[in-house]
C-alpha cells in the first residue's frame, strides 16, 4: 500500500473479478481427468471391433458400415487400411497397423492412445465405466449448482443480445481480438452451450443405448438414435467433436493468456481487460 | 504480495507442464490397471457393482428386451467364441445327433431333474426375434425358439436362499497345458426367471447349429453375448459363486470381464 505501489500499478489493468465458482472449477478438472481416461479406454473398446455401422445391427453378410479400420496383406506386405464412407485410405503407421517396422502392431488405434497400451477389452471397460459414472455425477452436480448460482443463465444460455453479437464476436475471434470482459463472449457462450446441452447429453445417452439392459428399460433410446449400432457410431462421432473442442479450447487458452485463464479455473479470479468497470467484490 | 504471485505463477506453470506431460508420454503408465487384483483396478471395478444395482433398480424384472420383425432378420447369426467344441463328451453327443443329451438342473433345488431334448421340445415354447449384442461392440438380429427357463426351474423347485444360476457348458473355450478350460457363466435369478430367458434349440426356424451352441443355448436378452452360454449341459442353483473357476462367476468374468454384463 505504499505510494510507490499505487503509482506503479499500470493504469492499463482491469479489475480482478471472481469469475468461476468452486463448482465450476471442481467439475472442470474432474471432467478433464474423466475425458482423458474415457477417450483412451474408449479407443481400447473400439479396437475390439474396429467398425461402425448405421442401423440396429452390424452387417456381416451385407454392408452397412460407415467406418472400418484394419490391416490387409498386399504384395508389398501388410498395410493399415481405413475405409470412411466408402473411401479407402492407406493409414499405415497410424490406424490399422502401427509401431516399429520390425514388430508392427495390428490394432485399429495404436497403443499410444489406448488404455492399456496393449489389447485388453476387459480393462478398457473397467476404466471406461468407472470414469463414465464420475463424468455423469459431475454433470449432475454442475447442472444443479449452475442452475442455482446463475452460471447457467449468466454464462451458458445464449440470450438475444448474444445471438445479435455473434457475427461481430466471430469476426473478432478470427482477427485474434479477444475480449477479456467480466462475462463470456457470445461465441464462448455458444460453444459451452453446445458442449453442455448437446455433446455431453448425446455422448451419455448414446453410451447408454449400447447397453442391452438400458434398451429394455428405455426402448425409446433405440428409436431416438435409430438403433444400437447407429448410437455406437454417434457416440464415436461425438467423441471426435469433443476432441476438436478440446484442441480449440487449449488454443484459445494459450491465445487469451494461459496464466490468467488457468488462474481463473484454479482460484476463480480472472484479470479483466483495461477499462472494465469495477464492481463490488472485485480486487484491484 | 509479489512473492505470492511468483509462487502462484510457478504453480500454474508446473500444473500445465505436468498435465501436458501426462498427455504426451503415451499411456503405458496405466498398464498396471490390467493386472487382475490390482487394488486400483479392484476399486474401479466397484463401478460395475453400481451399474448392476442401478440397472436392477431401474429396469423392471419382467421388462422385455426389444423384439424385432421378420423383415429385420437380414443375415445369419454370426457365430463367435467356441464354434466347434472338441471335448470327447461333446464329440460323442454330436456323433449321436444329440440323442443321449440331457440337461441337468441341480444344486439348491428340491428335486434334481434332467431333461432330454425331446422332453424340452415338448414343453411350451417361446419364439423371439431379438438383437444379440457382443461385448466387442457388434450386434446381430436373429430368431430364437426354445423353452422358457423359469418354468423348468420351478419344476425342480428352487430352494429359499438361492441367489444364482450357474451354467455349465461342454465347450473347451481354452486349451492349456494343464488341460481344457470349460466355458461357464452365471446369472442372478432375475435374469434366470426373465420371460425371454429361453433354453433355445431353434435358430431362424431351423435346428440350432453346432456353431451357435447345439444342442441347447441359453438366451438372456438383456445381457451381452458372453452371458448367454452355448453348449449348455447343467444348470446349478447356488448361493455363492466362489467355488467355480476363479470365483468370479464365469469364464470371461474370471478373465476380467464384469459379471453383470448388462452394459
Amino acid at each position: 500500500m505504499s505510494r510507490d505501489e499505487t503509482t506503479n500499478l499500470p493504469a492499463a489493468k482491469g479489475p480482478l473479478v471472481y469469475r468461476q465458482s468452486v463448482w465450476t472449477r471442481a467439475t472442470h478438472w474432474v471432467w478433464a481427468i474423466c475425458l482423458f481416461f474415457l477417450l483412451l479406454s474408449g479407443l481400447q473398446i473400439f479396437n475390439a471391433h474396429p467398425a461402425l455401422y448405421v442401423g440396429q445391427e452390424s452387417g456381416f453378410e451385407y454392408d452397412n458400415s460407415v467406418l472400418r479400420i484394419g490391416a490387409v496383406n498386399t504384395p508389398e506386405g501388410p498395410r493399415g487400411r481405413t475405409t470412411l464412407f466408402g473411401q479407402t485410405y492407406d493409414t499405415t503407421g497410424v490406424l490399422g497397423m502401427s509401431g516399429p517396422e520390425a514388430s508392427p502392431v495390428y490394432t485399429a488405434f495404436p497403443g499410444a492412445v489406448t488404455i492399456p497400451s496393449f489389447r485388453d477389452l476387459a480393462t478398457g471397460r473397467v476404466v471406461h465405466f468407472f470414469f463414465g459414472w464420475i463424468f455423469v455425477g459431475a454433470l449432475f452436480v454442475w447442472f444443479l449448482a449452475s442452475f442455482i448460482n446463475g452460471h447457467l443463465r449468466r454464462d451458458i444460455l445464449p440470450a438475444g443480445r448474444d445471438v445479435a453479437g455473434l457475427p461481430r464476436d466471430a469476426l473478432d475471434h478470427a482477427r485474434f481480438r479477444l475480449h477479456h470482459g467480466r462475462l463470456y463472449s457470445p461465441l464462448q457462450k455458444l460453444s459451452y452451450f453446445i458442449v453442455f446441452f448437446v455433446l455431453f447429453p448425446l455422448i451419455v445417452l448414446t453410451g447408454l443405448t449400447m447397453s442391452p439392459g438400458m434398451d429394455a428399460a428405455w426402448p425409446w433410446l433405440l428409436d431416438l438414435f435409430g438403433g444400437r449400432q447407429t448410437a455406437r457410431t454417434i457416440h464415436f462421432g461425438v467423441m471426435v467433436l469433443l476432441v476438436l473442442f478440446f484442441i480449440v479450447h487449449i488454443v484459445m487458452v494459450l491465445l487469451a493468456g494461459p496464466l490468467n485463464e488457468l488462474r481463473s479455473m484454479i482460484t476463480g479470479w480472472y484479470r479483466t481487460a483495461p477499462g472494465t468497470p469495477r464492481e463490488q467484490g472485485d480486487r484491484p | 504480495m509479489s512473492r505470492l504471485i511468483v509462487n502462484r505463477r510457478r504453480f500454474l506453470l508446473g500444473s500445465a507442464a505436468a498435465g501436458s506431460g501426462l498427455v504426451l508420454s503415451g499411456c503405458n503408465q496405466f498398464d498396471f490397471l490390467a493386472q487382475r487384483g490390482n487394488p486400483v483396478r479392484t476399486a474401479m471395478e466397484q463401478a460395475n457393482v453400481l451399474t448392476y444395482s442401478a440397472q436392477r433398480a431401474l429396469i423392471g424384472d419382467q421388462v422385455l428386451a426389444r423384439e424385432y420383425g421378420e423383415s429385420e432378420i437380414r443375415q445369419g447369426m454370426k457365430p463367435n467364441g467356441s464354434t466347434e467344441p472338441s471335448t470327447p463328451e461333446y464329440m460323442f453327443l454330436r456323433q449321436a445327433n444329440f440323442e443321449p443329451y440331457r440337461l441337468t438342473i441341480k444344486g439348491m433345488v428340491e428335486r434334481e431333474l434332467s431333461f432330454s431334448l425331446a422332453e424340452l421340445r415338448n414343453m411350451p415354447s417361446r419364439t423371439q426375434i431379438t438383437r444379440h449384442d457382443c461385448v466387442e461392440g457388434w450386434s446381430c438380429i436373429a430368431k430364437w425358439t426354445g423353452t422358457p427357463l423359469g418354468p423348468v426351474l420351478d419344476q425342480a423347485g428352487v430352494k429359499p436362499g438361492a441367489r444364482f444360476a450357474v451354467y455349465h457348458c461342454f465347450d473347451n473355450i481354452q486349451r492349456t497345458l494343464s488341460g481344457d478350460v470349460l466355458y461357464y457363466t452365471s446369472s442372478d435369478l432375475v435374469n434366470a426367471y426373465h420371460p425371454q430367458s429361453i433354453l433355445a434349440y431353434g435358430l431362424n426356424d431351423e435346428t440350432l447349429p453346432v456353431s451357435n451352441g447345439a444342442p441347447l443355448r441359453l438366451r438372456v436378452e438383456r445381457a451381452l453375448g458372453y452371458k448367454q452360454p452355448k453348449y449348455l449341459h447343467t444348470i446349478e442353483i447356488v448361493d455363492d459363486l466362489g467355488p467355480f473357476g476363479l470365483g468370479k462367476g464365469g469364464y470371461w468374468e474370471d478373465n476380467g470381464y464384469d459379471w453383470y454384463g448388462g452394459i
